[in-house]
């Protein structure tokens, strides 16, 4: 379709049109090369290796989809995370693979050229196309200007965008839950994407910043067997948030004998046992960090001696301190909590649900801290 | 440019793999696969990378598993590179992107890897270029004649 004003060349060249199997084989990627990018694809999409037939049957066949993404109350970290992954490969074939034809950051167009492109990839695309989003933005009742793009308010971009879409990728915890913008006092009046889009399937990837790997497993599963992934309660693909931190962790042994870590330099943090004590939350945290790891698979924060601050669920910055251990707010479950460390895995269980409800009370027990304070506990 | 397993790091003091146990779960899922292909023939891959692995885990596995007579390169989409453990019919495989980071690790259960398998299609492509070579080889023949 020829766009509405000539002065601009259509976005969407032929390519768009190409199965992957095509696209991949015009850059001179072999068969083998192939089923080596569907054994990773399986890897990334949390799927047994022996999946990897079916993926490249799949895949052969599936044609780029377009996608728009949307950056409205956001710190770009999410971007960072998937375009600075540390092995670009797997997810650069992805993004090749993927005909993305709107994306503040990364296109080379700008002001009405790049509005231009959301609308041809909006209309030649009608209800095929995907909306990536991240960041959170003003709900319906609160002030447009805390953010607009292009003059035009990020609700009223969203809801247009989204009218024809197949379906919505809420991405990283802003997006997803509302973030750092809606923790409290939340000025600009925050809501996350699933608050204001009813009528389209919406895929909540959370995490500040989701892992790489989860953002692009999340649009693989989607071009390879073009439908939307199984979900959680909170619209979190379940292949990578369907276990907790603490049920994948590493150090989960130590927490079964009862060993942690009481401060960051003492003998237990040094022999690297269980964060739980020095605010882990990794019982009521649901994500992939434990197994996909990051930076290439070479570490995560609590292989790093950081205790998980939860970053992947809603109002995380609300839940209290980072450094205190789950037990520490007020009107806590601390003692349940605490004995779980000692009477071990079927506890560990009754911790995450304990924690997941302490989790939602947080933002009522909400208490400030200062830096003098702050500094006397670390 | 330097890649970050070039970093010399120093862990000092960390808990052993064998502390951690995380490998030996895993050998005996390698022995009840192995023991599956030689009754069904049925073959088994194992992606490392979705196992909670702490520090020393994985190279507590891989040295358990030993180096066999087979090591193989594949150079697709970046190196592959495919060893027989000290098991054989145990292979590790190690998919590597274009700039040698490590994309996949799997553990194998198989007479022959998947990987180095020809696929059917590439048989066919095979016979295909091989034919193409001969007609255009013989018309050369004939026109230096």
């Amino acid at each position: 379709m020829a766009p509405s004003n000539p002065q601009w060349p259509n976005p969407r060249p032929a390519a768009a049109h190409r199965t992957l199997g095509e696209s991949l084989r015009r850059n001179g990627v072999s068969r083998r090369g192939f089923l080596k990018f569907c054994a990773a694809t399986a890897s990334m999409m949390a799927l047994p290796p022996s999946m990897a037939p079916a993926i490249a049957q799949a895949l052969e066949r599936a044609r780029r989809p377009s996608v728009i993404w949307l950056s409205f109350q956001e710190c770009t970290g999410c971007t960072e995370s998937l375009t600075r992954s540390f092995s670009p490969t797997v997810e650069n074939l992805i993004l090749d693979t993927i005909s993305l034809d709107y994306h503040h950051t990364l296109q080379a167009a700008a002001g009405e050229a790049a509005e231009h492109a959301r609308e041809t990839a909006m209309r030649e695309n009608a209800g095929e196309y995907l909306v990536v989003v991240d960041g959170s933005l003003p709900g319906l009742g609160a002030n447009p200007g805390y953010s607009t793009i292009a003059g035009i308010s990020n609700y009223d971009m969203l809801m247009d965008t989204v009218a024809d879409a197949a379906a919505v990728i809420a991405v990283g915890t802003c997006a997803a839950f509302g973030g750092l913008p809606k923790a409290d006092p939340n000025p600009s009046g925050a809501v996350a994407v699933q608050d204001l889009v009813k009528d389209k399937p919406v895929i909540n990837v959370s995490g500040c910043p989701p892992l790489p790997m989860v953002i692009t497993g999340v649009l693989a599963q989607y071009l390879t067997f073009g439908k939307l992934p199984e979900l959680d309660e909170y619209n979190r693909p379940l292949a990578f948030f369907g276990q907790s931190i603490h049920d994948r962790c590493y150090r989960r042994p130590f927490y079964d004998k009862g060993l942690f870590a009481e401060t960051f330099d003492d003998e237990g943090a040094t022999k690297g046992w269980c964060l739980y004590r020095l605010g882990c939350k990794g019982p009521m945290t649901y994500n992939a960090c434990a197994t996909m790891k990051w930076n290439g698979g070479t570490s995560w924060p609590v292989e790093a001696g950081a205790p998980c601050l939860g970053c992947s669920e809603p109002d995380f910055w609300d839940a209290g301190g980072f450094y205190d251990a789950l037990s520490v707010p007020p009107g806590n479950t601390g003692d349940t909590l605490m004995m779980a460390g000692v009477v071990g895995a079927a506890a560990g269980i009754g911790a995450g649900l304990a924690g997941r409800k302490l989790a939602k009370s947080a933002g009522s027990d909400h208490k400030t801290v200062t830096v003098d304070e702050l500094e006397q506990k670390l | 440019m330097a890649s970050i397993g070039d970093i010399p790091v120093r862990v000092e003091g960390v808990a052993s793999a064998q502390e951690l146990g995380n490998a030996w779960p895993i050998l005996s899922e390698i022995r009840h696969a192995l023991a599956r292909l030689i009754e069904t023939g049925e073959p088994t891959q194992i992606d490392l990378s979705a196992m909670p692995f702490g520090p020393g885990d994985e190279a507590r596995l891989l040295s358990l598993l030993g180096t066999g007579e087979v090591t193989a390169t594949v150079d697709a989409l970046g190196p592959s590179q495919i060893r027989e453990t000290a098991f054989r019919g145990v292979w590790v495989v190690e998919y590597q992107s274009t700039e040698a980071q490590r994309v996949a690790l799997h553990i194998e259960i198989d007479t022959v890897p998947q990987l180095l398998r020809t696929h059917p299609d590439d048989l066919a492509d095979g016979l295909a270029a091989l034919d193409e070579r001969l007609a255009a080889g013989e018309q050369r023949d004939r026109f230096d004649a």
